[in-house]
């Protein structure tokens, strides 16, 4: 165990440092920042006084090598743009579009496995068709497209939800939530079922192949041959089954949820690091968009470690020494 | 062994079909037996002559696409053929049990012993965990596991074949049953193992008065622990009776086929016979009796009309025209 948490941080390491590397060399390539940080009315003295304090001045190598030097204290740089650190921007941020993956993330696996059962059990019914047919609906329909739907439906004609922002927020152990006011939940409803469809879609997939490929098994059978009710039969033994694909691909899913949020935060003007990465981008902010990247791989690894672990929970075959990272 | 008059279980003219695209596989085509209280009824034929779809049929637990289209299962006197899902599952694992086939596949892989143990006793007894749990352990215990309160809390894949075989029998034994249905329990273990699980069920069947339906196609297993034997050729019973007399003086040619084809030490030099030709598909089985192709014996009438069920002595059953020992003495 203690092995595996070793190798494992040493990997995680490994993997910022050269995305790091990467990113910050991307970035430089793609153009100079101080032709859109400066305006062109700015005489010469004052662009240079701008790109001697951003450190822009410095060779490649030795901008990296202060950002590298730095960044191991913690220190991701200031932004360009903002002139605030660009950690606390992201972390300022990062809270909203936690919640809103998270929350979309419960929706799409309760809604999902529940489904995908339902449809892998009775292949053949009505329900279990109509269930797979709507997967294929939620596999195609573009998230802002949905999105707008939804607004259009429940904020515009029916109004019964807000059409976008973040709510009325509540400070839980310092970090700022929308979870537990009414108003907030309102808020996260529509953005967290836009953002959830797509991977409901997927669960349902997953369950559904697992269910009937468990359903076949002779402990299935046994497990009813010993006179459980089917509801034990299928909550229990099928079900234990099921989740662990189900747990693999949702972890995966989850990074992406999270990195990707942007389009759903976008159309729900939902504050969360999505519209600060794309904003970043467009200023060529480099320090914000190194940060935010250096920030979902460390979600990534976080996520990657739980699912191991949960793993490791759900099948007993699975011991973590021997779990490959 | 005792034996009581009123048949514990009667399995009456039982037919299950699988429907499927290809055509209705009569997987088990009006099968008759009984077992009374403490018999052991040995069933045999090769594979896919239809003993598992037998067993699951008495138990309600037939596959998609197979359905029970004809005959009774008499349980105490019930048609379990007409009885609902409920009460079926008040029967299951409680008055009837059964271990399947393949011992690797009948523990679900991701709970652990004593869950799938537990689960057995209190789907049938309203006993707390603590005393389900003792349950499970006597239970082990019974069948030879050593540190029976130790595996309990293991997990499947941590059992050899054997050991889970055993653990298996142990949940069949949990609640006491009237019948246990065991289909070929002992074929994946070795031959020690074998003897002794054998041994082991034997006993606790006499002791406790249950009846054992022992699916095999090992002869050598049936004569040594059956007191009846059902012979089965492509879901039919061709010939049944006491051990002994089936054994001895086997009537249906397939029966003597059988018995010829199991190396013994009086006939050891003697070259093996064969029974020549393949089980056919039930899917193409031929007009009149299925077993004519690869019979010694089939003569023109064979292939009219399959043969009904005579009784050429008391107490054994045969579905041939040409049986095996009359041929031989003419
Ligand atoms: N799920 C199914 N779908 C279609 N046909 C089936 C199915 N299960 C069983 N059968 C048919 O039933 C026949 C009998 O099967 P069964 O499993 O009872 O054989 P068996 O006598 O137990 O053989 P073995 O010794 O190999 O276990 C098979 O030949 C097959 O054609
Ligand atoms: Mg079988």
């Amino acid at each position: 165990m203690l092995v595996y948490f070793i190798r494992r941080l040493g990997q995680a390491a490994l993997v910022l440092v050269v995305m790091a590397l990467l990113v910050f060399v991307g970035i430089y390539a793609i153009g100079n920042p101080v032709d859109v940080l400066i305006s062109p009315e700015a005489d010469l003295a004052e662009q240079q006084a701008t790109i001697e304090r951003l450190g822009l001045d410095k060779p490649l190598w030795e901008q990296l090598w202060l950002f590298l030097v730095n960044a191991l204290g913690g220190d991701l740089g200031r932004s360009f743009v903002h002139g605030e650190p660009a950690l606390q921007l992201i972390l300022e941020r990062l809270p909203a579009t936690l919640e809103l993956a998270l929350v979309a993330l419960v929706i799409a696996v309760t809604a999902g496995v529940f489904l995908g059962l339902w449809a892998g059990l009775k292949p053949d019914s009505l329900t279990g068709r109509s269930i797979m047919t709507g997967s294929i609906l939620g596999f195609s329909l573009p998230n802002f497209w949905l999105g707008l739907m939804l607004i259009l439906v429940f904020a515009v004609s029916l109004q019964w939800l807000p059409a976008g922002g973040r709510g009325d927020t509540v400070s839980l152990l310092g970090i700022r939530t929308s979870l537990f006011t009414l108003d907030g939940l309102s808020h996260l409803i529509l953005p967290a079922v836009t953002l959830a469809l797509y991977k409901t879609s997927l669960v349902i997939r997953l369950a559904r192949a697992g269910t009937r490929e468990v359903a076949l098994q002779d402990y299935v059978k046994f497990a009813r041959a010993k006179g459980l009710s089917s509801s034990r039969v299928i909550y229990v033994h099928v079900l234990k089954n099921i989740m662990i694909p189900v747990v693999t691909v949702i972890g995966l899913e989850l990074g992406s949820m999270i990195a990707f949020a942007v389009v759903t935060e976008t159309v729900f003007a939902w504050p969360g690091i999505g519209k600060l990465l794309i904003d970043s981008i467009v200023n060529l902010d480099r320090p914000v968009v190194v940060a935010y990247l250096m920030m979902t791989v460390f979600i990534f690894i976080l996520i990657n470690f739980a699912v191991d672990l949960l793993y490791s929970l759900l099948d007993p075959r699975v011991r973590l020494s021997e779990a490959k990272a | 062994m005792a034996r009581v008059e009123v048949p514990l279980l009667r399995v009456e003219q039982l037919q299950t079909h699988f429907l499927t695209q290809a055509g209705v596989a009569r997987a088990v085509d009006g099968v008759t037996f009984e077992v009374a209280p403490g018999e052991v009824l040995g069933l045999v034929g090769e594979s896919g002559s239809g003993k598992s779809v037998t067993g699951f049929s008495i138990l309600g637990l037939v596959d998609e696409p197979g359905r029970i289209v004809g005959g009774r299962v008499l349980f105490e006197g019930e048609n379990l053929v007409a009885a609902g899902e409920a009460r079926l599952r008040q029967l299951r694992g409680n008055r009837i049990a059964m271990i399947f086939q393949d011992p690797m596949m009948t523990l679900n892989p991701v709970l652990r012993i004593d869950t799938q143990m537990i689960e057995a006793v209190r789907a049938h007894r309203r006993v707390d965990r603590a005393e389900a749990r003792r349950r499970a352990r006597d239970a082990l215990g019974r069948v030879g596991i050593p540190a029976p309160e130790e595996r309990l809390s293991a997990y499947p894949h941590q059992f050899s074949g054997g050991m889970r075989q055993r653990v298996a029998i142990a949940i069949a034994l949990l609640n006491e049953p009237r019948v246990i249905i065991a289909d070929e329990p002992t074929t994946a273990l070795d031959v020690t193992i074998q003897a002794q699980i054998l041994y082991e069920m034997q006993k606790l069947c006499g002791e406790t008065g249950t009846a054992l339906i022992w699916i095999t196609h090992d002869l050598a297993v049936v004569s040594g622990l059956a007191d009846r034997v059902c012979v089965m050729y492509a879901g039919r019973i061709v010939e049944s009776g006491p051990v002994d007399a089936v054994l001895d003086r086997p009537l249906h040619p397939y029966t003597a086929g059988l018995i010829g084809s199991v190396p013994s030490r009086n006939r050891r030099g003697a070259r093996l016979a064969q029974i020549p030709g393949m089980t056919p598909s039930l899917f193409a089985l031929p007009s009149g009796c299925a077993f004519r192709a690869r019979c010694p014996n089939a003569g023109e009438d064979c292939a009219r009309e399959a043969p009904p069920e005579s009784v050429p002595e008391v107490g054994r059953t045969l579905r041939c025209y040409h049986p095996w020992q009359a041929e031989r003495a003419s």
